[in-house]
This record gives C-alpha cells, structure tokens and sequence, in this order.
C-alpha cells in the first residue's frame, strides 16, 4: 500500500481583476511508497511548491483526493488533522525566513515537540532538539543563538533537525538547496543523502535543478504549468527523455566542461523560434512551445500513459521515439 | 588591446567592526575578451563590481585603479560617469535594476539614443525597434509601447541587455544575468549575450557564482574567495583541470547530470 | 554568548542622543514624582495662610511658589506628575493588552472574523470619545477610575489598528507556515510567534501613546470632567494656572512646563525606539 496517494488534485487561485481562475496545479495523480524519494521537477511558476504545500494542507484543494496510509486526508478538519502532522514533515526553502528570528534555533528545533507531543516533559524536549541538531552537525553553541547569526548553510541544517524532531515518515523538501552557495549544497545534499541512508525516510524532493534531483532520487517526475507530464527512472529520464518539455530541461542544464561554450555556438546557429508563453485553452499545455507540435495537441489534452518500463509520459507523439529524444542541437 | 586595467583594487566598508570585501586585486580585460569573475557569496565579487561602476554603498571607499580605456574610473565623478556611459554598458541580475518601471520601453530606448548619439526622436525610435529586434525580443514593435511589468523575465532582461547596447558599449559589465531565470530561459539568455559579444565586438567582465555561465561565456576565468583572486586561467585550461584547491573544490560541487546509476 | 535581538536595539538606542536624553529626564521625572514630595516641607493640600500666591524663590521653603489658597506649588506639581503619570501608564497598558490581543488576532485570523472585529474598531472609531467620557462620568462620578476607563475603552482602537496590520504581514512569513506545519494551533501561533515579532512598533506606538493619554487627561480636567481638587493632576494645576495667568504666571508655567517637559521626553524616546528596533537596520 502507498504511503501517500494524489488522485485528480487540483489547486486553483482566484485571479484578482479579471476574473477566472489559475490552475496551479492541474490534475496531478501519483503514489508514493514507504522509504521512497521522488523527485518533482519543474521551473518557476509550474505548480510544484504549491503541490507541496497542498500535501501539507497549507494550501485546500480545489479538486481531488489526498489519501495517506489508505485514509483520506483531504476531507478532515484542521483539528482532526493535526495529530497526523506528525508523520508529514516540511525542509522549507528560504532557510533565512523559515525560522521565527526572535527564538533561539534550539527553541525553533524543539517548538514542534510542543504541538506534537504533549506529553513529553520540557527537558525530554530539550534534549530530543539537541540530539537532532548534533545529528546534523550544529554544535552546541551555534543551538543557543539566534538566526541571524548563522550562516545559510547552518541554518538550513537547522531546519532539517526541525523537520525529524518528531520523527516523521515523510519529508517534503522544498528547493531545500536552491539559496544557497554551490559548495554548500554539495554539504547539505550529502547530509540529505545520508539521513535518508539511515532513516529510511520517503520524501517528496521538489526542486528546479535536475541534475541534484537526479542525484538524490530513484523516481523523478517532470512538472509543467500544473501538470506532470514524464515520470520515470532518473537514468531513464536523462538519457532517453520521452517528453519534449523534460528533453528542453536537459538541454537547458549548462554544462560545466570545455565543450560548453561549442555547444552555446550551435545553439545560437540554429536559433530556436521565439514563442509564446501563454497556456493554450484546450489540449496540451505544452503546445505553444513544442517543436513536434501536430494538430491533435492543440484540441486534446494528453492524459499520463504508461510507456517502456515504468515510465509514465504525457504526450500523443510518445510512441514515435521509443529510444527517447535525441537533443535539440547536437553535442 | 587592454580595454580595462584593474590594478591592486582595495574595497573597504567602515562599520562594527570594518570589513576588507576586496583586498588588492589585479585584473585586465582585453578588447573583445570575455572575462569571468567566479565566486560565492562573501568572496567580494559584488563589491568589486560596484567599485568599478561607481555603485559603493555610502561607508565604502575603494582604493587603488581602475582604468577604461585610459581613463581612470575611481574617484572623479563626472569624467568617469561620462565615460561609464558611453563605453561601458551594464547588465544586472534583476532587470528591475535597470529599467524604470513607470516609463514604457520605447521610450527609455529612445532616451539613450537621443543621449549618446544626438539622435532626433524618430531616428531614435527605429533604433530602438531595431535593437529589440537584435535581441530577438518577439513582436518588437509592440513592445515598444509596454510597460516592464507587462513582460516576463526572460524578456524584460533581454530590454535590459538592449537598453545597456544602446550606447554602443566597448565592454559590457554583467553581475550574475542570468540567476534571477528559469534554466530553460537562462539557455536563451546566455546564446544572446555570447551572439552580441561576437558579433558586436565587445568584451565582457561577467560576475557569478554559477559555473555553468562561466563556462558558457568565458575565455577567461578569475576566481575569487575572500576578497582575493585565487587563481586565473583560459577557460579551456580551468575545465581541464583548476590548480588552487578552493577552485577545484567548487568544480566538483557543481551537480551534474553525469555518472548516473 | 547569545546577543538577543532586544539587546541589539539597546545597544542601537544608547548611541541615540536624543532618545537617551529624553530617557534621562524622564527618570528624573519619575523618581520626582514618586520621591519628591518626601524631600519638601509642605503636603499637597496644606495650607500656608502666610504664603498665599508667592512666587517662586520668594518665601522660604516654597521654591516653586505657591497657589491662590496658599499650597505649594512644587508639591502639588510633583503630585500632579504622579496622578498623570499613573493614569497614562496604566490606560496605555490597558490599551496594549486589549488592542494588541484584538489587532493580532483579528489580523491572523482574516476572513470574516477579521472584518466583525475591525468594524468593530471603525463603529467605536466614529464615536465622539468626549461626549462618551461625560456620560461614564455622569453615570460613574468623577475620579481617576472613571477616567482610566473612558481613556482605556478609546486609546486600545488604533493599537488594534497597527497591531492588525502588522499581524496581517507576518501570517505571510514563512516561519509561520512553518509552525503550521509543526502543528500550532491558532492562539500558539498567535502568542509565540506573531505576538513577539510585532512587538518593536507596539512599544513605539504605546511609548508616543503615552503623552497622548496625559494631554487628554489634562484636556479632560481642565474641563472640569477628570480629576477634581483637592487631588492633583497636570490638567487641574493648569485650569488654575490659565484662571491666574495675568496675576501669578508661576501657577500655569510650572505645571505647563512640566507637562511639555514630559511629553518631549516620551516623543524623544519612542522616536529612538522605533530607529533602534526597525528590522531593516538588521545585518
């Protein structure tokens, strides 16, 4: 059984103004097993930080059904809900603003203890914090000040000892490395890899940089304008893309070797065109931006399909190349 | 040629306690060389920009040289923002930086033509429709008459990088151009700027922390950690192997899409 | 070595030379009030058939001179500072306590008990507070009580107002969401979280509302609603005062002096206070 199950869910926004809605998030289904790390990936604005949110009950669901261990969780009331807060956790993004900058990063680590498990005493509390944050590597002194005082880094250690405090089941990582320096992340990749080596935790890892998602997770899921349009292996997603939007991502990664700047000189001979940013009506949100665009995509939107393997590939023309799509342009 | 000559280049900010964000660096950048200065945050390579563009904050005092060209751009004022305009154009990270956002795009264009070349307003028009259109800037004659906010990123900074050419720039400053944008956009952006640089002739000094931009655009690398440059080398040279271990380690911090199970 | 960020802004404000001047004063003042009357001769309401309407410096032990009816000016003066001092005190705690609970609840809330609380706040906005003021003192007599009351049920309104608004921002930070997620409730989030990040303008707006409170209360006795004789306040020492102008100026320009006096001191110091706790000057 799932751990943790999305059927049809949907997130709109009410757009002041005009009138109407934007749909965030559009119909997304998937499951995910116990000790699984999937990977969402997707560029700005796509839906996935509020497909995060959603799971966490941040934000209501305008559509749709969220089933944890079978039970639906999407109906409860706030109250009825907040026990189970405890099994699904949160490593926000900004680690400089996800921290109440007037507590101690010991009383931040320890407050969720408060909420969550009453009936521990305040110094079981206390010492369940500190062992959580020597568990990430924050030393006790660094535990006795304020945010502002660390650096990013630290403090996103810190908000990953938050997030186990109480010893959850499943983590939402939400761009957990995007604000911070290179070397940093490479720190606080590792550190994720090893935690999830030895708690065998399932997480949700959204992140817009494919290559750290490809590292950290088995299973990757490519999100466009609210909708996922590839699931599949990380090997197999990166070598043998089917969707013309997840081959665009992996054309798009720079490279950081000599033959970067080659690659750049070819991209600028065969110029694509300029087009459109605007979400099509009908069909296929990808429409305006696909180069194997045909008629039926602008009508038809394409519905998740298994392909080879496990794969999942939203797009009518998947079948035509089994082996994946070659790059855009060559190198 | 040497377009730009950085010389023991000192960056001090007065405060509790004083900091030292640039100590003594040298740099030169050549006639239609791209230039890349590399690091994190707090290794001073904002800072160092700044000083050359005359953007210190108020408790900043830059010391040494730094000449365009000739003329020396610290300190004196007016010389130096007259040469800052005519030689030099600059790209930021966040477009907002540089373009006004009560005032439409056609006329912000046109004002820098008028400006530096002593064009009439109709002449100033075309110009600026035909800059747009060298930035593959889509349906360019219409957005001459947008506003910012009516565009996108990606495309607002491509109004960004053809506000900065309109006065036909030897040498483009670039602090971090591409950060603020999606991966897919960035691509874009970043064949852009290598296309104008070739094709117009220009040198280019980028700063950024990301070296897949570096890698892109340079011909050659400067990497900074704490104020100092720790090493320079051709670009070809750095990717094959970097000598200083701090460069080295940042190379292997890079996430890359290779050696995947 | 943890520097809180309370320590921070002290550090701000002792650098601030009008704020620590006005901080200075103002402890004068106090210690003024709540010793001063020890160190002089005469009581409050003694009368000193001697020594009526002196002016200052002239008859012993009267160094502030004295009234129409012969009391000390110094004392009463003293004494009036203390009677202001504590009704301004006390209306601004009362208007703290209520306007913050009200404004942040109302503001983390939003929605429809949002709009019910702050209509609220605007329906008793548009009500004359003076004309309430002399009902509750036609129904409840006069006295100090009457009129911590009648400030007290006015002076929390714009409190709730700026409170709202604050409160309002910061449901939006992510640390909030944050504790959402770490399972907080509404009145815990609300306490431990949206509370004391709202505190810097709270203590800025209740530092500047404090001489506002005293300029009422003198208003109001002045008028005749608040304190009445023998008890003394500002407001009734400078009815009196204003009635002798032209005979005895002492008797307006003591506790008039010392009322300005006051009210510079407390603007001084919530002008340092609200430089020394602004969170963009962090960093």
């Amino acid at each position: 059984m799932s751990l943790l199950e999305l059927c049809g869910v949907s997130v709109r926004y009410r757009l002041a103004g005009r009138g109407g809605y934007l749909a965030a998030v559009d119909g997304v289904d998937f499951a995910l097993g116990a000790h699984e790390m999937l990977g969402l990936v997707g560029e700005s604005g796509c839906g996935k930080t509020t497909l995060g949110r959603a799971i966490l009950r941040l934000v209501p669901l305008a559509a749709g059904e969220l089933r944890w261990r079978g039970q639906r969780i999407d109906t409860l009331d706030a109250r009825a809900f907040r026990p189970l807060r405890r099994e699904l956790q949160c490593v926000f993004q900004d680690p400089n603003a996800c921290l109440d900058p007037r507590m101690t990063i010991l009383e931040s680590v320890a407050e969720p203890l408060r909420s969550l498990d009453r009936n521990a005493p305040a110094a079981d509390r206390t010492s369940r914090a500190q062992e959580r944050l020597d568990e990430v590597g924050i030393a006790r002194d660094l535990a006795a000040r304020y945010p502002h005082q660390l650096s990013g880094g630290q403090l996103q250690r810190a908000v990953i000892a938050r997030a186990l405090v109480v010893d959850p089941q499943f983590v939402v990582c939400d761009e957990p490395v995007s604000a911070l320096d290179v070397t940093v992340q490479e720190q606080i990749v590792s550190l994720l890899e090893r935690i999830r080596g030895e708690r065998g935790l399932a997480s949700l890892f959204i992140s817009h940089n494919l290559a750290v998602v490809a590292r950290l997770c088995e299973r990757v899921m490519v999100m466009y304008r609210g909708r996922i349009v590839e699931v599949g292996g990380r090997g197999a997603i990166t070598t043998a893309p089917l969707h013309p939007y997840t081959r665009e991502l992996l054309d798009a990664v720079p490279g950081v070797d000599a033959g970067a700047r080659a690659r750049l000189s070819r991209r600028i001979a065969c110029p694509r065109p300029a087009v459109s940013d605007a979400v099509p009506e009908a069909g296929c949100a990808f429409a305006n931006r696909c180069p194997h665009v045909v008629a039926r995509c602008r009508v038809e939107r394409p519905s998740l399909q298994p392909a080879a393997d496990t794969r999942l590939v939203a797009c009518h023309r998947a079948s035509e190349w089994p082996g994946g799509l070659p790059p855009l342009v060559a190198g | 040629m040497t377009l730009l000559e950085i010389r023991a280049l000192t960056v001090d900010f007065s405060g509790r306690p004083p900091v030292r964000a640039v100590d003594g660096v040298d740099l030169t950048v050549a006639a239609r060389e791209s230039v890349a200065i590399v690091g994190e945050s707090g290794s001073g390579k904002s800072q160092l920009l700044h000083a050359c563009t005359g953007l210190l904050a108020a408790n900043g005092r830059a010391l040494g040289s730094v000449r365009f060209e000739g003329v020396e751009l610290l300190g004196d004022g007016d010389k130096a923002a007259a040469v800052r305009g005519c030689g030099i154009g600059f790209v930021f990270q966040d477009a907002s930086g540089s373009l006004t956002p009560h005032r439409r795009i056609g006329d912000q264009l046109a004002e820098i033509a008028a400006a530096a070349h002593g064009m009439t307003r109709e002449a100033a028009r075309a110009e600026s429709r035909r800059m747009l259109e060298r930035v593959h800037l889509p349906d360019a004659p219409r957005r001459l008459g947008q506003y910012p906010h009516e565009l996108s990123g990606g495309m607002r900074q491509r109004v960004a990088i053809a506000l900065a050419l309109m006065a036909r720039p030897r040498l483009l400053f670039a602090d971090e151009p591409t950060t603020a944008l999606d991966v897919t956009v960035q691509a874009e952006i970043l064949a852009l700027l290598a296309e104008l640089c070739r094709d117009l002739g220009m040198a280019l000094l980028l700063v950024t922390h990301d070296l897949g931009v570096v890698a892109a655009l340079a011909d050659r690398i400067a990497v900074m950690y704490a104020g100092r440059i720790v090493e320079t080398s051709s670009a070809a040279d750095f990717f094959a192997g970097p000598k200083h271990s701090y460069s080295a380690g940042l190379l292997a911090a890079v996430p890359t899409l290779a050696g995947l199970p | 070595m943890s520097r809180g960020l309370w320590s921070d802004a002290f550090r701000q404000l002792r650098g601030d030379r009008a704020a620590m001047t006005g901080l200075v004063v103002l402890s004068v003042l106090v210690i003024a009030a709540a010793a001063g009357p020890l160190l002089v001769d005469y009581r409050e309401d003694e009368i000193d058939w001697e020594n009526m309407a002196v002016p200052p410096f002239t008859a012993d032990g009267h160094w502030l001179g004295t009234d129409r009816l012969g009391r000390d000016l110094l004392v009463r003066t003293l004494h009036g500072l203390r009677v202001s001092l504590a009704i301004a005190l006390a209306a601004t705690l009362v208007s703290l306590v209520i306007g913050v609970a009200w404004g942040a609840v109302a503001g983390y809330l939003r929605g429809r008990a949002d709009a019910l609380m702050m209509r609220f706040v605007d329906v008793m906005y548009a009500l004359p507070q003076v004309f309430f003021v002399i009902i509750l003192t036609v129904v409840f007599g006069r006295g100090p009580l009457t009129l911590l009351v009648a400030i007290g049920a006015f002076g929390w309104l714009t409190m709730a107002r700026i409170v709202r608004g604050q409160a309002l921002a910061l449901r939006e930070r992510e640390f909030v969401e944050a504790a959402v997620v770490g399972g907080a409730g509404t009145l815990r989030i609300v306490a431990r979280h949206i509370v004391p990040n709202l505190l810097g303008p709270v203590v800025v707006y209740a530092t500047l509302t404090v001489p506002q409170v005293i300029l009422i209360e003198s208003f109001l006795s002045f008028l005749g609603i608040g304190i009445q004789e023998p008890l003394a306040s500002l407001g009734n020492l400078i009815a009196d005062g204003a009635a002798e102008m032209e005979t005895a100026p002492w008797m307006l320009a003591v506790p008039a002096g010392c009322l300005v006096l006051l009210v510079f001191c407390f603007n001084f110091l919530g002008d340092g206070l609200r430089d020394a706790l602004d969170p963009r000057d962090r960093r």
